[in-house]
């Protein structure tokens, strides 16, 4: 029995390798260029790598380069950070109904790897999302943002323009691939993306708040309006029948 | 390693952590109400549309680029190609459509 077990968690794991390759190669560009910025910035090669390692998310991590070299103070910088990051909050509240039943220990473990794409890669598969496939996809993504972050330090150049230019595209073109197989399926799902797809739009252009809050409040309105919607619907259906 | 920027990435680190982590710990083993558990259900859907746009339209300062590569993408995706075939197709186009410029 305990074999058996084993033996599926080592599938999934090696399913959550395989999910996380898009993430991997969308990583590569941008950690690469995060590489070569910290350099210019003055970091070292080990505080560089110190970063991707320990706090493992991207946008965050540009933002600090921006903010030292305008010479911001680190708690501002620290501030900044949270405020960037906390829409992670919401992307584990979310996860954490889907997840497979296990040990709280190794939860706490693996959500150090959630991001908006590896958040993204789990909350879209099939059914339940096992410990080994958060493993694999995190394994995958994180190996490529740090040894990339390196790489990029290390070389001191980035991409030939034009292969930069258009690998940038890589994460915004995943997170489509992720999400138009579940639109065709279910019209809930065009109805939250195109909302939240236009508050965040909204809020963003019109510079009504950070970005960080942008996504957590165009998401979070979104959910709560469509919810909402199909709540009602559901009401008066039950009504009609009676 | 100066002191200042190992103090700055453990902070980062720590407020980066923390929101990621919580969830697992609060709501572990909790029935959450049905209205708010569909919610969360929503909140992956929602977060994609709000990570695709506006910023692929924002990832040139042409506005074309961000929207050709959206649609190569789009097409790909809805004709059933899986996501890496998707990746590397609207990389391709981008390539192409750059080469013409």
């Amino acid at each position: 029995m305990s074999d058996l077990a084993i033996g599926k968690q080592a599938s999934e794991f090696r399913k959550g390798l395989q999910a996380g390759i898009s993430i991997g190669v969308g990583y590569f560009p941008i950690a690469l260029t995060f590489g070569l910025l910290a350099k210019g910035s003055g970091l070292s090669l080990y505080e560089t790598l110190l970063m991707s390692l320990l706090v493992f998310a991207g946008a965050a991590q540009y933002i600090s380069l921006s903010l030292l070299s305008f010479g911001t103070g680190i708690f501002e910088i620290i501030l900044t950070t949270f405020i960037v990051n906390i829409r992670h909050f919401l992307m584990s509240a979310s996860l954490n109904e889907k997840v497979e039943e296990d040990r709280l220990l190794y939860k706490i473990f693996y959500s150090f790897g959630i991001t908006d794409e590896t958040f993204s890669v789990a909350a879209t598969k099939e059914g339940t999302v096992t410990t080994g496939f958060m493993f694999g996809v995190i394994l995958v993504s994180y190996s490529s943002w740090v040894v990339n972050s390196g790489l990029g330090h290390l070389i001191g150049a980035s991409l030939p323009q034009t292969l930069q230019d258009s690998m940038g595209v890589a994460l915004y073109a995943m997170f489509i691939g992720l999400l138009v197989p579940s639109m065709r399926k279910n019209i809930k799902v065009v109805m939250l993306a195109i909302l939240a797809a236009a508050f965040n739009s909204i809020f963003t252009l019109e510079k009504l708040m950070a970005p960080g809050w942008a996504i957590v409040s165009a998401t979070l309105l979104s959910a709560i309006i469509v919810e909402s919607v199909v709540m009602l619907a559901k009401k008066r259906g039950h009504f009609n029948e009676e | 390693m100066k002191n200042e920027i190992l103090w700055m990435i453990l902070g980062m680190s720590i407020v980066t952590y923390i929101p990621r982590m919580l969830p697992f710990v609060l709501f572990k083993g909790k029935e959450l109400p049905s209205f708010l558990q569909g919610i969360l259900k929503n909140v992956p859907f929602a977060t994609l549309g709000a990570l695709i746009f506006p910023g692929i339209l924002l990832i040139q300062k042409d506005i074309w680029y961000g929207l050709i590569g959206a649609v190569a993408a789009f097409i790909a995706a809805f004709l059933g190609a899986n996501v890496i075939v998707t990746v590397l197709g609207s990389i391709a186009v981008l390539a192409l459509y750059s080469s013409i410029l």
